[in-house]
């Protein structure tokens, strides 16, 4: 069965007037159907660009350059803009990282989320109305009848990012994009949106892309993840495979750096920083901060296939070593 | 040993509707009750980390410290002297030895101050020094924080996230203080910037001596960096102890609460959570007895009686009843 959705080789820059910046650098991620997928990296690594692409809502001076995007076996970057804006909201919806700023602030919560019924859905404000309630309900902000009538700066961050989900969950779609949808929220916020949107994922079937820095989160809520470094995916593969047998040097480094509460191992830097993506080193990105680096590093290395849909693009990974470490 | 800094019974209250209606004498004005009785001592050398979540009072604690904004009532001593009854002068003398580092490593700097300005500032207030003393010192800090003297002139829009938070933390230690207050310092920087902030950090205060009050919500870091850490919730402590045995047996169940909703970065390892209803209440209306009680799963009844701090193993204290 095809996925969901297949980015093949998506590449999308900017222009700016420093010189063209090379945000996504042909980047291939696949998400199955009713599937939780992390994209993970350090900021400016794509991420966010990435989804926005998906979208199509890469906004001049930026353009998409190359690749394809098929969702449900439809190229989205070859329908035109009115099948898109169906696609948009209906079928692909998204939550976004500042949940106060992405709610309008001059119109109820409630009448947000109404207003979606009315346009996908074709409802009466009545029926909209009816639905926005059981809506809220579900994301768990159960005092909704007087919630709705509420303005955005009236609600607790957590309280947005629910409304935020509720929004997005609206038109039933069938991927769910979130961008940092827990960042900037407290641990215990945090760790309540991050249940929601797996367990409405689970009862809508909805799959999501769950873009995030955080590696504590993917490995909780995620099956597969992608690593992405400076606009490039450089190992792919299930949750278990890529935190219990990172491949690539960058994913075993970004894994290095984070603060552990459950275990006393050391914290490790991430060495370098993330290149400039004006004038990117040629071939693999990462070589410029890696230990491993060699000459081969100059050109892009293919990704290659670890086994169980385990893959890396390294030249330094020995296949072979991977596949012993497997068994 | 004499705690280096101290606060005792700190509160601070924002009245509320205190405006044109209270001039009109229109009833009992309401206050957020921020900081309600805060009591906690920090040694020579070690770092206290205060944490809790969004508006449970952590920054104002830090802010009634170093009074930039004026405590309700309660004492803060700082070296024996209570900051408090200090007038403007004295104070600013001591703020030489007292300094703080913000969350925000971009809203804290001033846009439109090189890096050297920036840096310079404290040691023209606080110091006696000539220019090129100052001078001197601030590349000497710029290469402490480990950032090189050829940024010296940038300005902060030029320079990134980590970079300005070194700025910051250059800009802190310039006058040599003793302690230095740390309001969430890694909380707006990435993974890997984290990770190098809170080692220059640590490195930093053993290098240089300091003490610090290392205020987060980011449990994970406050293992890596604090000694002894105080759990807050709604204006008050709820417990404090040691890291390591805070980490090991935690005893309140906000505290558990807080830690279980850590995600750790290991598929499968779903830990037992301890899970709380809600949201914190305001700050206005806060019940009596445990202010944990409408959220705590295992709130019974005589959790709306009056709770205190009590020393439950050593230097391990907890405010609950069912402890």
């Amino acid at each position: 069965m095809t996925p969901l959705l297949e980015i093949r080789d998506l590449t999308v820059q900017f222009r700016t007037p420093d010189g063209v910046v090379h945000a996504v650098d042909r980047a291939s991620l696949s998400v199955g159907r009713g599937e939780i997928v992390g994209l993970v990296g350090e900021s400016g690594s794509g991420k966010s660009v990435t989804a926005l692409a998906v979208l199509r809502l890469i906004r001049p001076p930026g353009r998409i350059v190359d690749g394809s995007i098929r969702f449900d076996g439809r190229d989205l970057l070859t329908i035109s803009e009115d099948e898109m804006r169906h696609v948009r909201g209906g079928q692909i919806s998204m939550v976004f990282q500042s949940p106060r700023t992405a709610l309008n602030p001059v119109v109820s919560v409630g009448r947000q989320i109404a207003r979606l019924y009315e346009l996908h859905q074709g409802c009466t404000s009545t029926e909209a109305r009816r639905r926005t309630l059981d809506m809220l309900g579900l994301v768990g902000l159960s005092e909704s009848g007087r919630l709705g009538s509420q303005y955005a700066h009236q609600l607790s961050g957590g309280m947005c990012q629910r409304v935020m989900i509720a929004m997005a969950l609206a038109t039933s779609p069938r991927l769910l994009l979130a961008d940092e949808p827990t960042t900037g929220l407290d641990v215990s916020i945090a760790a309540q949106i991050l249940d929601l949107l797996r367990d409405l994922g689970r009862q809508t079937g909805a799959a999501i892309l769950l873009i995030t820095h955080d590696l504590g989160v993917v490995a909780e809520t995620c099956d597969r993840v992608a690593i992405m470094h400076a606009g490039q995916i450089v190992e792919c593969g299930d949750v278990r495979s890529i935190f219990g047998r990172p491949a690539h040097p960058y994913t075993q480094a970004l894994i290095r750096a984070i603060p552990r509460i459950d275990t006393d191992v050391a914290m490790e830097p991430i060495p370098g920083t993330v290149p400039s993506l004006l004038a990117p080193p040629p071939g693999c990105r990462y070589s410029g901060r890696c230990p491993l680096v060699m000459e081969a590093c100059v050109l892009t290395p293919e990704r290659r296939q670890l086994g169980g849909g385990h893959e890396v693009a390294c030249h330094a990974v020995q296949v072979a070593d991977v596949a012993a470490a497997r068994d | 040993m004499s705690p280096l800094l101290a606060t005792e019974n700190l509160t601070k209250h924002f009245p509320l509707g205190g405006g044109w209606r209270a001039a009109l004498g229109g009833g009992g004005v309401s206050a957020v009750r921020a900081v309600d009785g805060v009591t906690l001592t920090v040694e020579t050398g070690e770092t206290l980390a205060l944490v809790g979540e969004s508006g449970c009072g952590k920054s104002t604690v830090a802010r009634c410290i170093l009074r930039l904004i004026e405590p309700t009532s309660g004492r803060v001593s700082f070296d024996g002297v209570d900051l408090a009854t200090l007038d403007p002068e004295a104070l600013r003398r001591r703020r030489r030895d007292l300094q703080m580092v913000f969350q925000d490593p971009t809203a804290s700097l001033n846009p439109r101050l090189t890096v050297r300005a920036t840096v310079e500032e404290p040691l023209l207030l606080h110091t006696a020094g000539t220019a090129s003393e100052r001078r001197d010192r601030a590349r000497d800090v710029l290469l402490t924080v480990g950032l090189g003297a050829e940024l010296l002139d940038r300005y902060p829009h030029e320079l990134s996230g980590g970079q300005r938070q070194r700025v910051n933390i250059a800009r802190a230690i310039a006058t040599t203080p003793r302690c230095v207050v740390l309001d969430e310092p890694t909380s707006a920087l990435d993974v890997s910037l984290r990770a190098r902030i809170i080692l220059l950090l640590d490195d930093l205060r053993a290098r240089l001596g300091l003490t610090y009050l290392f205020i987060s919500h980011d449990l994970a870091t406050v293992k890596y960096l604090a000694r002894r850490v105080a759990v807050m919730y709604l204006g008050t402590l709820v417990e404090q102890s040691p890291t390591a045995e805070l980490f090991a047996h935690p005893l309140h169940p906000y505290t558990r609460a807080l830690l279980s909703a850590v995600p750790v970065p290991v598929p499968g390892a779903r830990r037992e959570r301890i899970r709380l209803i809600g949201e914190p209440p305001s700050a206005v209306d806060i019940p009596p007895g445990c202010r944990l009680r409408g959220r705590c799963p295992l709130a019974e009844a005589v959790c709306a009686e009056p709770v205190a701090l009590r020393e439950v193993a050593k230097d391990h204290f907890v405010a609950c009843h069912l402890v």
